[in-house]
């Protein structure tokens, strides 16, 4: 039932851009593009289902396209000066089609040079969702209003992380949504839905948190284990891989990571004791390049820290966005939870390398090193929260706020663990092995009965995104203390089932249970400050330069605080629990800071 | 165009169940087995680990349900919910996997298996209970039921179905033990959980009552005369809420055992309804 009429789309797209500014260069641009020296790459008659709004809604989301283009930062920005050395560029057919809606590697690589946009999952490689804009700060964040809200049309959890290119914002909704707006107006440009087959079941909604930009394509993960590229301009798709067979448990709901020409991306499963990922496609052709199994197979270094055949279920999905370090040609990529997740027995060992974070060369796949967080996980503990790349004292590091409730600060160029140290209530380790990494105490396995251990299942944190402030030189992090009773309920594998290996529900004693949004000074893990939420919240987490720190809150509130202290300086109610994380980006000198919430995307901007 | 034959198909598969469909499964011990497994996952949650509720759901050993009588009928209830309660479709929590159509047989032959033929017929006397309800005993002070009673605390007609006696009566002895369970985040559609709140407002003036609903910046309280106050916190004096609940605590000085028995057959006289 889910699937029907969900290839209706089309409506409501846009027939018409009612601003024209730069005026002048529009019409040069549109006698350019008259005389073919911009034809559109793509003449198909849209993305498959696109046909209801048919050839003539695809001609008016390209104009829409041309001229968002051109109303982009450059021209309004910058002045007649700008304005008029570009007007030649586009006499000279220099400006051609090429010009700012295609996002090179290099671009992505020196993201900081234009705060203006949003261009991967995190804001940047390094995974600090910190915007360098600081036009909305502390003085006139109390002034902030609505600008425009998309409605998705999807009901269920929208965890979309909106990128935006020059004017243009690109996100996803339930369901394989798809879909470009005008960034000013939240009007729609395309859409794109994909049909995907009715008994997929992905383990925690129908999601999609995200795509990744690269060339003139924009990249999704499917809940079907695909990965498609969609043309920017008119969400067209243009390749179409099968990456894994979704009827064993396969799902892709991260956002991709565009690293050179490759489209990586970490594969989603662990309920279902797939054998997880991380594959790298050809942006270009979507070729695969190379695959990394985060389970070692036979002869391969970590195998023997799996018992028996327990590694060909053995789950370790990567299922969130990495980051990359261009210097050393890295991704930094964490892994989830063996399965089953819940019972430990039949797979005796370490497990690796789930829970781990893996360092791969980019071009190969090859791993350079890991480090394991948990270490023969029982709690579904999903180390997959993002590895953000920090600089203290002169050192890599890479920081990551664990599920498993605890802090965990690694060099980057080695793996080795520098610190580790509670952030949340634990009550799962009171020691720490030789490198200084917690080990799980002997109690805290799952029981017939049921045995209630802190964190539970759900973690101190989980999917939503923190922030790295490199202002405020603080780590903030959504967390929550819950507890949960694990009762052990040993199901055998069955290709595509649940394969938990046991049930857990929130403890009541440990009621009630407690959010927060907390920060995290890096060197010492020492909690800064903490903003005690109403109920535990599922929202992620934006820096900026202009000295806030924004988050939502399940209550449906978006709020900015001052990132110093805490201090709530602006909320507004949304309507809707708050499953996303907040991005910022600019279009024509005006700075709005995104986030979704409920069904729809809402932005923000000064009055 | 094939797959949406094929969701036609589904769907007409799943009508089959609703009417006349019959457990593959029944009575298989095996299946049973792992019919406990998926329970233990998927419905101990409300409805307690051996299928006997809690104060969530409702005991599923009882052979009697109320919603559902043939093994078709709980397929469909498993598989679409329960509108208007707390009951969820297959796989729309939010959270864990949807079970196959064959993992919800499993849980059928499972409840079957655990379902005790005779269940004891209520201990008390619901006419009694029902004079207690509404005179003596002061519940209706705070409590609706069918229409008629106060409304601080939760509105109890159906509460006899859905909860088990031992809740009932952990409720009444304990009233702060659990306060009036809030639906967990999951199925989560409203988060009153009669918490009791003191205020003082910016004019000195101090209020009592319980949330009716609360954020980071304003907070809906019943006071105790039954008014609601719509709040926001920074212009409040002082806020402080506790999960001591409102309701006083009934001991056997107040409230025998037999009185709570008669109290109880009579909640679920009118919640087996």
């Amino acid at each position: 039932m889910r699937a029907c009429g969900r290839d209706r789309i089309g409506v409501g797209i846009s027939r018409r851009c009612s601003r024209v500014v730069a005026r002048g260069a529009y019409e040069t641009f549109a006698q350019l593009w008259k005389s073919g020296a911009s034809a559109p790459r793509h003449n198909a008659l849209g993305p498959a289902g696109f046909s209801p709004s048919g050839p003539q809604g695809l001609k008016a989301s390209v104009q829409c396209v041309r001229n968002a283009a051109l109303e982009g930062p450059l021209f309004h920005g910058s002045g007649g000066g700008v304005a008029r050395v570009l007007m030649i560029w586009l006499a000279l057919g220099l400006f051609a089609s090429t010009t700012r809606a295609q996002v090179t590697f290099e671009r992505l690589v020196n993201s900081a040079k234009e705060p203006q946009n949003w261009m991967t999952y995190s804001g940047d490689y390094s995974g600090k969702r910190f915007s360098g804009l600081d036009q909305v700060n502390i003085t006139n964040a109390r002034t902030l209003v609505a600008k425009w809200v998309y409605q998705t049309g999807a009901t269920g959890k929208l965890e979309t992380t909106p990128l935006v290119v020059d004017g243009i914002m690109y996100a996803t909704a339930q369901d394989d949504r798809a879909f470009a707006l005008d960034a000013r107006t939240g009007r729609p440009i395309w859409m794109y839905q994909r049909q995907i087959p009715s008994d997929i079941r992905p383990c925690c909604g129908h999601v999609n948190r995200g795509l990744a930009i690269l060339g003139d394509k924009v990249f999704l993960g499917t809940l079907d284990a695909h990965v498609i590229a969609l043309d920017a301009k008119t969400g067209a798709v243009v390749w179409d891989v099968t990456a894994a067979d979704y009827r064993t448990g396969f799902s892709f709901t991260g956002a991709p990571l565009a690293v050179k020409g490759l489209i990586v991306i970490g594969v989603s499963g662990g309920e279902y004791g797939v054998r997880g990922f991380i594959d790298a496609y050809n942006a270009s052709t979507g070729e695969r390049k190379w695959r990394f199994y985060t389970v070692p197979g036979p002869g391969e270094p970590g195998h023997d820290t799996w018992e028996g055949d327990s590694w060909k279920v053995g789950g370790a999905p990567a299922w969130n966005t990495g980051t990359y370090d261009a210097v050393t040609n890295q991704i930094f990529w964490p892994t989830g939870n063996p399965a089953p997740s819940n019972r430990g027995e039949g797979r005796a060992g370490d497990n690796l390398y789930s829970n781990s974070l893996l360092a791969l060369n980019a071009d190969t796949g090859k791993m350079n090193w890991y480090f394991q967080f948990t270490k023969h996980d029982e709690h579904d503990w999903d180390a997959t929260q993002v590895p953000v790349m920090i600089e203290a004292a002169g050192k890599h590091l890479i920081a990551q706020a664990n599920r498993n409730g605890f802090f965990y600060v690694v060099d980057r160029s080695t793996g080795k663990l520098i610190s580790a140290n509670a952030y949340g209530k634990t009550t799962w380790s009171d020691t720490k092995d030789a490198e200084g990494r917690p080990i799980a105490n002997k109690d805290a396995s799952p029981t017939l009965e049921g045995h209630t251990v802190c964190p539970g299942a759900l973690g101190t944190t989980n999917f939503m995104a923190p922030t790295y402030d490199p202002q405020t030189a603080l780590f903030y992090v959504t967390a929550r203390d819950q507890c949960d009773i694990f009762s052990t309920a040993p199901q055998p594998y069955e290709a595509g089932h649940a394969f938990y290996g046991s049930a857990y529900f929130p403890s009541e004693d440990a009621r009630p249970y407690r959010g927060f949004l907390k920060a995290i000074d890096p060197p010492t893990g020492e909690i800064k400050w903490k903003f005690d939420h109403t109920s535990p919240t599922w929202s992620g987490v934006l820096s900026t330069a202009g000295g806030l720190v924004f988050s939502g809150d399940a209550e449906g509130n978006f709020i900015a605080f001052e990132a110093k202290a805490g201090k709530p300086l602006w909320h507004f109610q949304m309507g809707g629990a708050v499953y996303a994380a907040p991005m910022a980006f600019a279009v024509d000198g005006k700075e709005y800071v995104a986030i979704a919430a409920g069904s729809a995307v809402y932005a923000f901007g000064l009055p | 165009m094939f797959r949406r034959w094929c969701i036609g198909f589904v769907f007409l598969g799943v009508a089959a169940h609703g009417a006349d469909a019959q457990n593959p499964l029944a009575g298989d011990a095996k299946a049973a087995k792992a019919g406990e497994y998926e329970f233990r996952i998927n419905c101990a949650l409300c409805h307690g680990l051996g299928a006997r509720g809690g104060g969530r759901g409702p005991d599923l050993t009882r052979a009697v349900k109320k919603h559902t009588h043939s093994d078709a009928d709980m397929f469909q209830v498993i598989s679409n919910g329960i509108a208007g309660t707390a009951m969820p479709a297959n796989g729309t929590n939010g959270q864990g996997v949807g079970m196959t159509d064959e993992e919800i047989w499993q849980i059928i032959t499972y409840i079957r298996s655990q379902e005790v033929k005779a269940p004891g017929q209520p201990l008390g006397n619901a006419a009694r209970g029902k004079n207690l309800f509404y005179g003596d005993a002061n519940c209706s002070l705070c409590h609706m039921v069918e229409g008629k009673g106060g409304r601080l605390g939760p509105e109890l007609t159906g509460v006899g179905g859905s909860r088990t006696r031992d809740a009932i009566i952990d409720s009444v002895r304990n009233p702060s033990r659990r306060l009036a369970w809030g639906l967990t985040e999951s199925t989560k559609e409203f988060p009153q959980e009669y918490e009791s709140v003191t205020v003082v407002t910016a004019d000195g003036k101090q209020i009592k009552g319980v949330t009716l609903n609360e954020d980071s910046f304003s907070v809906q309280i019943m006071d105790m005369n039954e008014q609601i106050h719509l709040l926001e916190k920074n212009k409040l004096l002082s806020f402080q809420k506790t999960r001591e609940s409102a309701m006083p605590k009934y001991g056997t000085d107040t409230l025998s055992d037999k009185e709570l028995e008669d109290i109880v057959a009579y909640l679920i006289s009118v919640g087996a309804k």
